[in-house]
């Protein structure tokens, strides 16, 4: 058997907005036989994955607390990726945000004031935005691929905060845990909600991707970084330069996953710990895609994906299976998300019979 | 043994599966097809590699293992960027995540277990050789085997028909479509050599550098290997040089903390990172000597126009 494709004459509008619903079909139906390979009932799996999570309040706001930095990163993620510069450090901007925003409550922890808060915020970005500008810088510049660079970065981010945390930031007060001291309550990050538990990143993240959404469909800017992003010389043509591309999307991811890291330092964990990402820099990357980079279908994809973590921590209570299935369950969407997006551009033809005929045909 | 032999010996352990998963990417750049996913085959090989050989008590049907787990894992990629035309970048990205989902999901019982070590395949007379001896003949059988394939590779590439074909791909498949290569086959073939060989260089991290699993084992590896090919500027014995370049690199911390130099132990667990942005940077820099060496269709998607 042999499988062809055939290029569409134009993008199919049907298959762009059912692709990612097919493979978050073909995800549940390989999770169903995951679950199964591990002798669990797959329907009773997928429903305490994917339905119980969502039928209790509290669980709701947990929901709310996982996908906003999983938006706030993707929405800066897709700009990069439709311009064609592949940041995939988000992690380590976010780490770089969390750091930065944190100056204020850790280091002069004496200050309080409602202008804490605010003032953590733009650190954070600034953090993010600045770490983001070391590959950007690197790749506009020096012509250093972005990927490798923005990649390695992440691990050096990593180890800079366990270096704070265990050496000159750790709680003087704190038994010798590797932590910083807890945020002071002028340093927290407020509930949306009263009586809830999700914080602000949340609306952060909804604002967020209205605006990108906005700039992308409305505004010159927007159709620059589409121009760009498919033919750097169609762009250059028409007066865009690509290096300021760099720079501009790198900043502005850079800027909003840090602005994740310090909402959900400031609001969910309350103090800096070795680790303080459940690897939402990568995830974040599914969730852009996911949402077809399209800001208003990552709002979507980052519950989706939010729903895959809490949903693992659901069956290791009720099934007794460790955490692991997360990380395959999020592997596999991606794939399928991937494979799905051909049907958009191509239609997709098994040839079940010899190559020989029809080139008898006279059709090749 | 002395001191520097005793370090040589190391850099050696922890340069191979650099090697190993450069070259395979290598071959598989050089076809035209860029795979990010060298850490998740990777990881996949030390995964495999370790449980086949708990299960049979051989490490050498691990390796085997671990080859295999590596070509299959890629045929993935292959199948959704060469058939389905799916973008490069984020296939190979999402066969990493993929693969440290997978590897710490299948051999989470063996968390803890303590494995069994790839034997020392000893030379008779040569490893009798005063310094050098010890170091090149009295070696495990991954190491020997990563030198051979680099030699094989270089006279693949530049010595037999087929690796000119091979590299015709790589530089433009338009023209060797419109010879009669098999664009789609030759790429095939070369993904699966580059996830067979990073499945061998997973296998070493779990017979050999530290035999046992542990989660995402393979740290970056994969990652740093991708930049060795761009610093070797896709020429297989500069993988060598780089390889070992980095391997001396990530050792340093053992050695600066035996030393009792008082630098923070995470600030040189970071120099291997650091180490690769400095190369990429100095490689890169020089824009006309990049775009020489890189293959010109890197990275690009091919449908046979019908």
């Amino acid at each position: 058997m042999r499988i062809e494709l055939e290029r569409r004459p134009g993008v199919s509008k049907l298959f762009s907005i059912l692709s990612p619903f097919i493979a978050l079909g073909l995800t549940l139906i390989f999770g169903g036989i995951m679950f199964m390979m591990l002798g669990k009932d797959p329907v009773a799996a997928l429903y305490s994955f994917f339905i119980e999570p969502l039928t209790e309040i509290w669980s709701l706001h947990e929901l709310a607390i996982k996908a906003a930095p999983l938006i706030l990163i993707a929405v800066g993620l897709s700009v990069c990726y439709r311009s064609n510069n592949w940041n995939i450090g988000a992690e380590g901007q976010f780490i770089m945000g969390a750091i930065a925003g944190s100056i204020l409550p850790v280091v002069f922890y004496e200050w309080q004031s409602p202008l804490v808060l605010p003032l953590m915020m733009l650190l954070g970005m600034l953090g993010g935005a600045l770490f983001a500008g070391i590959p950007a810088f690197l790749k506009a510049h020096l012509n250093t691929n972005e990927i490798l660079t923005s990649l390695m970065l992440v691990y050096v981010a990593q180890l800079f905060l366990d270096w704070l945390v265990r050496g000159p930031w750790r709680n003087p007060g704190g038994m010798n845990f590797p932590e910083t001291r807890t945020f002071d309550a002028t340093a927290i990050l407020p509930e949306m909600i009263a009586s809830g538990r999700a914080h602000w990143g949340f609306g952060f993240a909804i604002i967020a991707a209205i605006l990108v959404w906005f700039m992308m469909r409305y505004t010159l800017k927007g159709f620059e970084i589409t121009v760009l992003g498919q033919s750097q010389r169609a762009g250059r043509f028409a007066g865009f330069s690509s290096r300021k591309m760099i720079w501009f999307s790198m900043l502005l991811s850079g800027a909003l996953a840090g602005l994740a890291g310090i909402a959900e330092v400031s609001g969910a964990i309350q103090q800096l710990r070795p680790v303080i990402s459940p690897g939402y820099g990568f995830t974040a990357i599914i969730v852009a895609f996911l949402g077809r980079l399209n800001p208003l279908g990552i709002v979507v994809a980052g519950l989706v994906l939010a729903l895959t973590y809490l949903g693992g921590e659901a069956v290791q209570v009720s099934l007794q299976i460790s955490d692991k299935p997360i990380r395959v369950f999020q592997g596999l969407l991606l794939f399928f998300v991937l494979s799905c997006d051909t049907l958009i551009h191509y239609k997709i033809r098994m040839m079940w019979y010899d190559l020989s005929e029809t080139a008898g045909k006279g059709t090749r | 043994m002395g001191i520097f032999e005793a370090m040589l010996l190391t850099i050696i352990t922890a340069a191979t599966p650099l090697v190993l998963a450069a070259i395979g990417e290598l071959v598989t750049e050089r076809s035209g097809v860029l795979n990010l996913g060298v850490e998740g085959m990777m990881v996949m090989g030390a995964a495999c590699g370790f449980i086949a050989t708990q299960a049979t008590g051989s490490p050498y049907i691990g390796i085997l293992a671990g080859i295999a787990a590596g070509a299959l894992f890629s045929l993935l990629f292959g199948f959704l960027t060469l058939t389905l035309v799916a973008n490069q970048v984020a296939t190979g990205l999402a066969l990493t995540i993929l693969g440290l989902g997978v590897s710490s999901m299948i051999a989470e019982p063996y968390l803890g277990q303590s494995g069994i070590k790839l034997p020392q395949i000893v030379f008779p007379v040569l490893s009798d050789i005063p310094f050098l001896g010890p170091v090149l003949f009295k070696q495990d059988l991954i190491f020997y085997l990563s030198i051979a394939l680099v030699a094989g590779v270089n006279w693949f590439l530049f010595k037999s028909r087929a690796g000119l074909k091979l590299r015709s791909v790589g530089d433009s498949h338009a023209s060797a479509h419109a010879l009669g290569i098999n664009v789609i086959r030759t790429r095939y073939l070369a993904v699966m050599f580059g996830g067979a060989s990073a499945g061998l260089a997973g296998a070493q991290l779990s017979l050999v550098y530290t035999p046992q699993w542990a989660e995402n084992m393979s740290a970056g590896r994969g990652w740093i290997a991708l930049a060795l090919v761009v610093f070797a500027s896709w020429r297989p014995w500069r993988i060598v040089a780089g390889g070992y370049l980095f391997g001396a690199v990530s050792i340093s911390q053992l050695y600066a903390q035996a030393f009792g130099i008082g630098i923070p132990s995470q600030l040189l667990s970071a120099l291997p990172y650091l180490a690769t942005i400095i190369v990429l940077i100095l490689i890169s820099h020089n824009r006309r000597m990049t775009l020489i060496n890189t293959p010109a269709s890197l990275g690009k998607s091919f449908v046979p126009d019908r």
